[in-house]
């Protein structure tokens, strides 16, 4: 369905995307996960046929977005980061105006829109204009609209930013049917949640590479333990408690308001740590997550 | 290519799109979005055109006609109708291609969103520049109506008005487009507005001829697209397309109209690619 070799993107002397190799099949959903300023969304331009390739090799459909850009457009569907949705039209009339870039005839158009509004729970707002609606309802409106040509790839950049827990698990659910329908989905996100909740097979990004792939499950299993024992002191300085914790679990990680330590038995890292002298005011022990494996790949410090 | 199905929504191969098609199904974003907002374009397109027709063209027409007999043989009505008719041809086309490009560039993004389906630049471009010519040969058509109830047209020939109007709308359109692709400040406009507009359209023959301005700053009419379009548009208001008086001018207006439609629509869809599609 969709390949990269060395894909690479500049701005300039910048290098967002920086010779990255991925594959995507055929029914697949897969997941770019990274910090702000990974190189996601700038990968994601290039394979929605948008933003040229700097250098590299792309395949969409097994076409050259160089030379077959509009026939690749055709095929997929596109939910940008923004919403990019005219606020002062209705529902609908975005919907249809929309399909009619790609060509549908007025009747198709129509006889799809009223499908995507049921899809996306907004058949009884489809005479309101967008400008009044919900950060959930622009946001399942713009997936219905990238919908409008029945694509065999849908790429989602961020899909839940921004959105409360409610509109988020709706939009989950509305992407899960999309997956059980067979449409391959590229999704990027910054929440491991959601990673974990859709993506069979994910990379993460830093600094425009790859540093990382496969099924959340294999990459807790390669880049973090089992469990984690979160550890709390009464102190200031949590360096100091944590010496004494030397040796327990395979590795500790020492941060302001608590000691990780990561282990294969949480259990017993956790008895560990009580006997080890400082009494801790609270032990947790909890399973590794891929929220473990970003942080452990790509670093504790803030990227803006 | 025999196995394409007919229906772009069949997965697989899709059946390509014509220029033709491409356009078209721009458009019906323009046209859709127009048919909210026509009514209230009414009032602001209308109201400034006629008040100028009555203050210009009467109160002030009626005083040079008495003083003077009229500018060059023709009475002072007849003179200033082409004049504010392609005045607010500019006035209209530097609206539309200001703000709303803005708007669809930065604010709501809807070029982008065009250009995510099979839509190239050109035909982004294409189809706002098609409906922007609708829009003012409608308005043009409509105000030399009333031009003529108030007995400021005095040939059918005013009629070639229109796509004169349009060819200098667009010659404002296109270095515009290409203006607000480049530019992420939307005050520029209103400085377009103060700085550009208000002057051409005392100054580049609108409501006298600019043999009356001193010699020094004639020149800067002849540069500018509304002196061009008003002096092309102005022996057909008056019966005499080809302005036998101004033996064939009328190529060298043409020509410096066209130029300007053709450098400005390459800047734009230029500009617009690197905006967009970086």
């Amino acid at each position: 369905m969709l390949s990269a070799r060395g894909l690479t993107k500049s701005f300039g002397d910048f290098t967002a995307v920086d010779g990255i190799d991925f594959e995507v099949r055929k029914g697949e959903s897969f997941g770019f996960l990274g910090p702000n300023g990974a190189g996601k969304s700038s990968t994601m331009r290039m394979v929605a046929a948008v933003s040229p390739v700097t250098s590299g090799e792309l395949r969409i459909f097994g076409l050259d977005p160089a030379v077959d850009g509009t026939a690749i457009k055709a095929r997929l569907g596109n939910c940008p980061q923004q919403d990019r949705l005219d606020e002062e039209l209705s529902v609908e009339e975005n919907l249809w105006v929309y399909g009619r870039f790609f060509g549908l005839t007025k009747a198709e158009v129509r006889a799809r829109a009223d499908e995507l509004l049921d899809f996306a729970q907004l058949t009884e707002r489809r005479k309101d204009k967008v400008e009044p609606l919900s950060g959930g309802m622009k946001r399942r409106l713009v997936i219905a609209r990238s919908l409008i040509n029945n694509p065999e790839l849908l790429l989602l950049d961020e899909p839940t930013t921004g959105l409360d827990p409610q509109a988020r698990h709706v939009l989950w659910d509305r992407l899960f049917r999309l997956k059980r329908q067979g449409v391959t989905l590229i999704l990027t996100t910054h929440y491991m949640d959601e990673a974990e909740q859709l993506c069979d097979r994910l990379v993460v990004m830093d600094h425009g590479r790859i540093v990382a792939e496969g099924s959340p499950r294999t990459l807790i299993a390669e880049h973090s333990t089992r469990e984690v024992v979160e550890v709390r002191y009464d102190t200031d300085d949590h360096a100091e408690p944590a010496t004494a914790l030397d040796g327990i679990g395979e590795r500790m990680e020492v941060l302001p308001d608590r000691v990780l330590i990561y282990a294969q038995d949480g259990d017993a890292a956790a008895t560990a740590v009580s006997r080890a002298g400082v009494e801790p005011l609270s032990t947790l022990v909890r399973r590794s997550t891929l929220e473990d494996v970003f942080l452990h790949l790509t670093g504790r410090t803030l990227i803006d | 290519m025999s196995a394409v199905p007919q229906s772009r929504l069949v997965p697989g191969a899709r059946r390509p799109l014509s220029v033709v098609e491409r356009t078209w199904g721009l458009m019906g974003f323009h046209l859709t979005l127009l048919r909210r907002t026509w009514r209230g374009m009414v009032v602001s397109r209308f109201l400034s055109p006629v008040l100028l027709l009555a203050a210009m063209g009467i109160g002030v027409g009626n005083l040079v006609d008495n003083a003077s007999g009229g500018v060059g043989g023709v009475s002072y009505l007849d003179y200033v109708v082409p004049g504010i008719v392609m005045a607010s041809v500019m006035q209209w086309a530097v609206s539309e291609s200001t703000w709303p490009i803005m708007t669809l560039i930065k604010w709501n993004q809807m070029y982008a969103a065009m250009l995510s389906t099979p839509s190239k630049v050109a035909d982004v471009l294409r189809a706002h520049w098609i409906v922007i010519s609708f829009g003012i040969a409608w308005s043009t058509a409509v105000f030399i109506a009333v031009a003529a109830l108030f007995g400021g047209v005095s040939s059918w020939w005013a009629l070639l008005g229109l796509p004169i109007a349009v060819l200098t709308g667009l010659a404002f359109s296109t270095p515009l487009f290409w203006f607000a692709a480049s530019t992420n400040n939307e005050e520029n406009f209103s400085t377009i507005f103060r700085l550009v507009v208000t002057p051409l359209m005392l100054f580049s023959g609108t409501f006298f001829p600019i043999d009356q301005l001193p010699v020094w700053l004639q020149p800067l009419a002849w540069i500018t697209p509304l002196w061009h379009g008003t002096e092309l548009a102005r022996p057909s208001f008056l019966g005499d397309p080809l302005g036998a008086g101004h033996s064939g001018w009328w190529v060298v207006h043409l020509a410096a109209l066209t130029a300007y439609v053709v450098v400005g629509a390459w800047g734009a869809r230029r500009a617009l690619s690197a905006r967009v599609e970086a």
